[in-house]
């Protein structure tokens, strides 16, 4: 096998572009890829079988995620904020005023992070717990409807959750030999 | 012989921040300008770039193995071999002897050759060392570059550009600046004093209600604190042909104290503090103790009922929780180090307590000895009585005051300074001043000086002013020597005060005798008070409060068509170039020749 390797690599770099165009451009391969993302194995031939049934089920592409951007966010929360070194110690040992003198280095550092990389709005302009009407053909990924969800719109509810919405990002950009999976370096004084 | 730029261009080249404001020409007119700040490509951490609208003006000069060079890779330059901004700042906060910082103080510390290589001061040998003229002429290069990327149309040589200075730069600094600029490739150039771009930037952004803000014999109290330096200027108003005409009558001394002082001064309380419960700090704690601090310091200044607000110093190494040490900054203490340390209220005959050594030492800047900066407005005010006609007071007595620099953010400081000034005012039954509100106090600077450009193409009102010195050259008395003794020491006025940009002043009848081949030093002295003398007035003695001393100026005579050796009788001509720069030059009594004096004179 040894001798073999960048033949391996080579197919499997082409069955990656293969896989790509087709998961682009092949409405039944794509479904399958997204059954494969979801640890399921692909469907095999029973799609086509079902075809001359019922019309087939629309096929669900999933999205996937570039790792470099959240990896770049990871880099600059720890940055400014220590993120990572916060959420990866163990803080049951400490009293409420260790953790909480810590929560405020990561609080401020983040918070700047935050808001000097994304624009952040409230999807809703209303006070908290204030009377809102939500009317017919509203956008059901910004405004989420709970408890006794029944009858037909407009719907009024109470603001539970007044909602956040990035309507800017603006991340640094990268040159292209920046290795993102650094979250942050060792540091060696000398 | 030069097309019409197509922007007018500000540059603030700040000691701790560069900013860059630009005004589209084409789109402006009368009080409609199109202006905009550009945001500066930089690297903010390896690899990773960002525009952000201030450069830190820091400069990091990394060990070859320190860093990937494409970690320093800008927008226009792959692979350099230092870097500029944000992560200059962040590398050298935990690498202190590979940074360069407050150039531009450097550049403007008599006493030192400022073309040579010592920054940083006291770095080991091994660590490549650069001058402040070459640290400036990176950040000027810099934000040259940042405007090339973004306006690839519009080449940065091809627009006009203007360069703020400090008031209280000599000629020699200013020159120094110019000629910075000049190295970054900045063609264009015109230099203007910071107060008076953030007074224009207040005009501007007043679209024109300015007229009714201000009138006939007010006198504007500019008080510009920065980051390293305090500038103080005084503008009045007048009126000429009907119209209002604003005038720059006086400015201060440079004062090297700012706001990363007043971070500074805090954070040493708090250590103190720290020290007493037994908590030591080591270097890198102690700077995240001055970074905790200023944060703590803006809760509390723009947060009035707050009385104390935490401050953490973080662990260094992976355990955040564990290892942070807790402790806060109370009211009491910002009020007691901030107001009482930088803003206490004194009488207006208060002085400075001790005067910055000038030309001392090389080692380290002269920074004021005295925090107090109403105490050196008390100063400023107190030897500038004279600089408007029917001034009666003690001191001169401004009628309305323009904050510049980030400190002023804070409303508790801006109400004290006016409070004090307020309370001198009222012993001398004038009314309290009126503050001109408005400014944008981090990008003012930069705002104005793209302005200024603009209404030098005739766009509108200018602040006129010239020169803010009279400049003398030392003449040793003829006397009998007396041993032991120095001979007196004259001084003669070669430029007068006010001198506008591009004019040339008279020439005076004295003449001096210049020995060819070898360079002549003459002593240099600038007075900000003694607006009367004229070119050819000769003073035998003045006070200290009135006459400055400044670097020694050289006059070298070529050899060419004269034996080596020979004294050749030549008179002394100053002018104000069109940049904005003094120029010295040497005219013998025949010929046409001339010979420029140097200002640097490149240490001893």
């Amino acid at each position: 096998m040894t001798d073999e390797k960048p033949g391996f690599f080579v197919r499997l770099f082409f069955l990656s572009w293969v896989a790509w165009l087709r998961t682009l451009f092949d409405a039944d391969f794509a479904a399958g890829v997204a059954r494969l993302r979801r640890g399921l194995l692909p469907a095999e031939t029973k799609p086509a079988e079902e075809k001359k049934e019922a019309p087939p089920p629309k096929p669900v592409v999933l999205k996937e995620p570039t790792p470099d951007a959240a990896l770049q966010l990871l880099g600059i929360l720890q940055r400014e904020g220590r993120f990572v070194d916060f959420l990866e110690e163990d803080v049951s040992g400490f009293s409420d005023a260790d953790v909480g003198a810590a929560a405020r280095v990561v609080h401020d550092g983040c918070r700047k992070a935050l808001h000097e990389h994304f624009d952040l709005e409230p999807i809703r302009a209303e006070e908290e717990g204030t009377k809102v009407t939500i009317p017919e053909g509203f956008d059901a990924a910004a405004i989420r409807l709970t408890g006794n969800v029944v009858g037909e719109p407009p719907f009024t509810g109470s603001l539970q959750h007044k909602g956040w919405r990035i309507v800017k990002v603006e991340l640094p950009k990268l040159t292209e030999e920046h290795e993102v999976t650094v979250v942050t370096p060792a540091e060696v004084e000398l | 012989m030069t097309e019409r730029a197509q922007y007018a261009i500000g540059v603030d080249l700040g000691t701790t921040h560069c900013a860059l404001s630009y005004v589209d020409l084409d789109l402006s007119e009368g009080e409609e300008v199109a202006q905009h700040v550009l945001s500066i490509p930089q690297v903010v951490a390896p690899g990773e770039i960002e525009p952000r609208t201030l450069l830190p003006s820091f400069l990091y000069l990394p060990h070859p193995d320190e860093l990937k060079k494409s970690d320093l890779s800008v927008p226009w330059r792959a692979d350099p071999e230092d870097v500029v901004g944000e992560l200059a700042r962040r590398l050298g906060s935990q690498t202190p002897i590979r940074l360069v910082s407050s150039a531009k103080s450097w550049l403007s510390h008599t006493g030192t050759d400022r073309r040579a290589p010592i920054l940083p001061p006291g770095a080991p040998d091994e660590v490549p060392k650069v001058s402040p003229v070459d640290a400036s002429v990176r950040y000027l290069e810099h934000v040259r570059n940042a405007w090339n990327d973004g306006h690839p149309e519009a080449p940065f040589a091809e627009q006009d550009v203007t360069l703020t200075v400090p008031a209280s730069f000599d000629p020699a600094a200013r020159e120094l600046t110019a000629e910075a600029a000049r190295l970054a490739g900045y063609e264009r150039l015109t230099l203007l004093e910071e107060p008076q771009a953030a007074l224009y930037s207040w005009i501007q952004r007043t679209a024109g209600e300015w007229r009714d803000a201000v009138r006939v014999g007010d006198v504007i109290l500019v008080i510009d604190v920065g980051g390293g330096t305090t500038d103080l200027s005084l503008m009045s108003v007048e009126e000429r042909g009907g119209s209002l005409e604003l005038r720059r009558v006086a400015v201060g001394d440079h004062i090297l104290l700012g706001g990363d002082n007043m971070d500074l001064a805090l954070a040493h309380v708090v250590r103190a503090k720290l020290d007493r419960e037994g908590k030591q700090l080591d270097d890198w704690q102690m700077r995240a103790l001055v970074h905790g601090c200023r944060g703590a310091k803006e809760l509390l200044l723009s947060n009035a009922d707050e009385t104390a607000a935490p401050v953490i110093v973080p662990s260094r190494g992976s355990k955040l929780v564990g290892g942070s040490i807790r402790t806060e900054l109370t009211r009491e203490e910002v009020t007691q180090v901030l107001l009482e340390g930088f803003f206490p209220e004194v009488p207006a005959s208060a002085r400075p307590q001790g005067r910055a050594r000038a030309g001392l030492t090389t080692l380290g800047l002269p920074y004021a000895q005295d925090a107090a900066i109403t105490r050196h407005l008390a100063a400023f005010l107190g030897r500038q009585v004279g600089a408007v006609e029917g001034e009666r007071g003690t001191f001169l007595h401004p009628t309305a005051i323009l904050f510049n620099g980030g400190v002023f953010k804070s409303p508790l400081l801006t109400e004290r300074v006016v409070r004090v000034l307020t309370s001198w005012l009222e012993r001398e039954d004038a009314p309290a001043p009126r503050v001109l509100e408005g400014a944008d106090l981090d990008l003012a600077v930069a705002r104005g000086a793209a302005y200024y450009g603009y209404v030098r193409g005739g766009g509108g009102v200018r602040i006129r002013g010239g020169t803010a010195k009279s400049y003398y050259v030392g003449v040793e008395a003829a006397m009998p020597a007396v041993p032991g003794l120095e001979p007196p020491i004259q001084a003669l006025c070669v430029a007068p005060f006010g001198m506008e940009e591009g004019s040339e002043a008279e020439l005076p009848p004295q003449e001096f005798g210049l020995v060819v081949g070898e360079p002549v030093r003459f002593r240099f002295f600038g007075s900000s008070v003694r607006r009367e003398d004229e070119v050819g007035t000769v003073l035998d003695r003045w006070t200290e409060d009135e006459m400055e001393e400044l670097d020694a100026i050289e006059a070298t005579l070529p050899a060419d068509g004269r034996d080596p050796g020979d004294v050749v009788p030549v008179r002394l001509r100053a002018a104000v170039t069109e940049v904005g720069t003094l120029e010295l030059e040497a005219l013998p009594r025949t010929g046409e020749q001339r010979w420029k004096v140097e200002f640097d004179t490149r240490g001893e």
